[in-house]
């Protein structure tokens, strides 16, 4: 999946590979994509349609389809993401690991099945080996296991790894992580757990 | 996504008592499944299915026996791998599910509310129609080989608004489908994801659905893989027959060109 980027024959690639017989291009799937969604999505629980309103960096990684962004593009959406983080006031960064593992394999949250009221978790495991006992981990993202015995637990590790769980946007343009401070799936407080269980010497993932 | 949780999960478990790779996961949830496919009950709906089929129903009291799916009026056989395609009596590509809506409302005389009204069973008493009748036509396109055709413009304009709709980012954690099955090898839990970018990926997913799923105890078609995709990638809910549910079944099925279809399948 990881080609050259080139944004005058976006969507050219795919069509080769494939073996259509003219190359489709997205300025012209434009008007045929808004109207597609507009008219086969019903809003659904706290699922409404204002969720296929694209901001500046999905729209910008909707083109890239998984290729390398441009180093001046994939920089101008680091910097905009980095702006967003906010890092807690009282200026603690870590909190509970028990709660973080609790979070991380959570997978309910803002699902239009999901009940609105409750917390949304995190569901790293889903993703990410995390602690070392949990064999149920997937492999879209990178393996976490001793994260914390990497990268120490000393102030600039705290503030990346917080960093990193506000808005991965802001560390890697187009990365497949959710947003999950930027976003409001996860409140500040269940950041500091999951940086917990990331970087907490007594944490499973450490072990 | 949701927590990967089923009877493949608690088998894997049981087997953990010694320090278990991946690849053995992976193995074990195979032979898992093989197991699995030596009885199906997806049968159950494939007979339910053919009855309905060649019952005389709605209020003009006429069966789907005159339904062309796209071989000729009442032709079965070999269908579903040729689907979705564009049908000039709709002026509008359809795939199997918005076929047999278009027929049970322009032959049958249904509404199109009353032919939609139950697309999904829920495991219990109320079955779903739609579900049962998908897995018969599907059930008669086993062993043909998928032959998904982009000649006509409309064709092509579909599959090309599936691969824009497969690579969309939105929503609340910015997924698309290309999120989760866009590169080879990757798992959610354990949950083995196909790359439904390469006709490989493809095949191995298109070819399998319809299935019954046991840890719902319902049969599931294509159309609900992607409904219940699009609720996991936090979007609101996927309209049955709508433009991005065929757009989207035709990228796939398309991709899925020439594996040998094999479906009604089983899964976890």
């Amino acid at each position: 999946m990881r080609r050259p980027f080139r944004w005058f024959v976006l969507g050219l690639g795919t069509c080769v590979a494939i073996g259509c017989t003219t190359a489709g291009n997205d300025t012209e799937n434009a008007p045929r994509l808004a109207t597609a969604l507009d008219t086969s999505f019903i809003p659904s629980g706290q699922a409404g349609l204002d969720r296929l309103q694209q901001d500046d960096t999905q729209r910008t990684c909707t083109k890239a389809r998984g290729r390398a962004l441009p180093p001046e593009i994939a920089a101008q959406i680091e910097r905009a993401n980095q702006a967003t983080i906010r890092y807690p006031a009282d200026g603690k960064l870590v909190g509970d690991w028990k709660n973080g593992e609790r979070i991380a394999q959570e997978g309910r949250g803002k699902q239009f099945s999901d009940n609105a009221d409750a917390p949304s978790g995190a569901n790293c495991y889903a993703c990410h080996r995390l602690s070392g006992t949990e064999l149920a981990f997937g492999t879209l993202g990178p393996s976490l296991y001793r994260y914390g015995k990497l990268h120490g637990n000393g102030a600039d590790a705290q503030r990346y790894t917080y960093g990193k769980i506000y808005n991965p946007e802001a560390f890697a343009a187009c990365t497949s992580m959710p947003r999950f401070g930027h976003k409001g799936i996860l409140t500040e407080q269940q950041i500091k757990d999951v940086t917990a269980l990331l970087l907490d010497p007594a944490s499973p993932v450490n072990q | 996504m949701n927590t990967w949780r089923g009877p493949a999960a608690l088998f894997t478990l049981a087997l953990a008592s010694s320090a278990l790779a991946q690849d053995t996961t992976s193995d074990e949830i195979a032979k898992y499944r093989a197991v699995l496919q030596e009885g199906n009950p997806a049968e159950l709906w494939e007979l339910r299915g053919a009855d309905l089929w060649q019952q005389k129903r709605g209020p003009r009291q006429v069966s789907l026996q005159g339904c062309d799916l796209g071989l000729g009026a009442g032709v079965v056989k070999g269908a579903y791998a040729q689907l979705p395609r564009y049908f000039p009596d709709a002026d509008r590509v359809q795939d199997l599910e918005t076929r047999l809506v278009w027929c049970m409302v322009r032959q049958q005389g249904y509404t199109e509310a009353e032919a939609k009204r139950n697309p999904f069973g829920d495991g219990n008493e109320h079955k779903s129609d739609l579900e049962a009748l998908t897995a018969y036509v599907a059930s008669e396109s086993r062993g043909v080989k998928m032959d998904v055709s982009l000649r006509h413009p409309k064709e092509l304009e579909a599959y090309r608004l599936g691969e824009a709709l497969f690579f969309f980012r939105a929503g609340t954690h910015d997924f698309a489908c290309a999120t989760c099955h866009g590169e080879d090898g990757k798992r959610i839990r354990l949950q083995e994801l196909p790359n439904l970018t390469t006709a490989n990926g493809a095949q191995k997913a298109y070819t399998t659905w319809p299935a019954y799923r046991v840890s719902q105890g319902e049969l599931r078609t294509f159309e609900w893989r992607l409904y219940d995709c699009f609720r996991q990638q936090r979007f609101p809910e996927l309209v049955l027959d709508s433009d991005v549910a065929i757009a989207l079944t035709m990228y796939v099925a398309r991709n899925a060109n020439g594996a040998s279809f094999d479906a009604p399948a089983i899964k976890r």
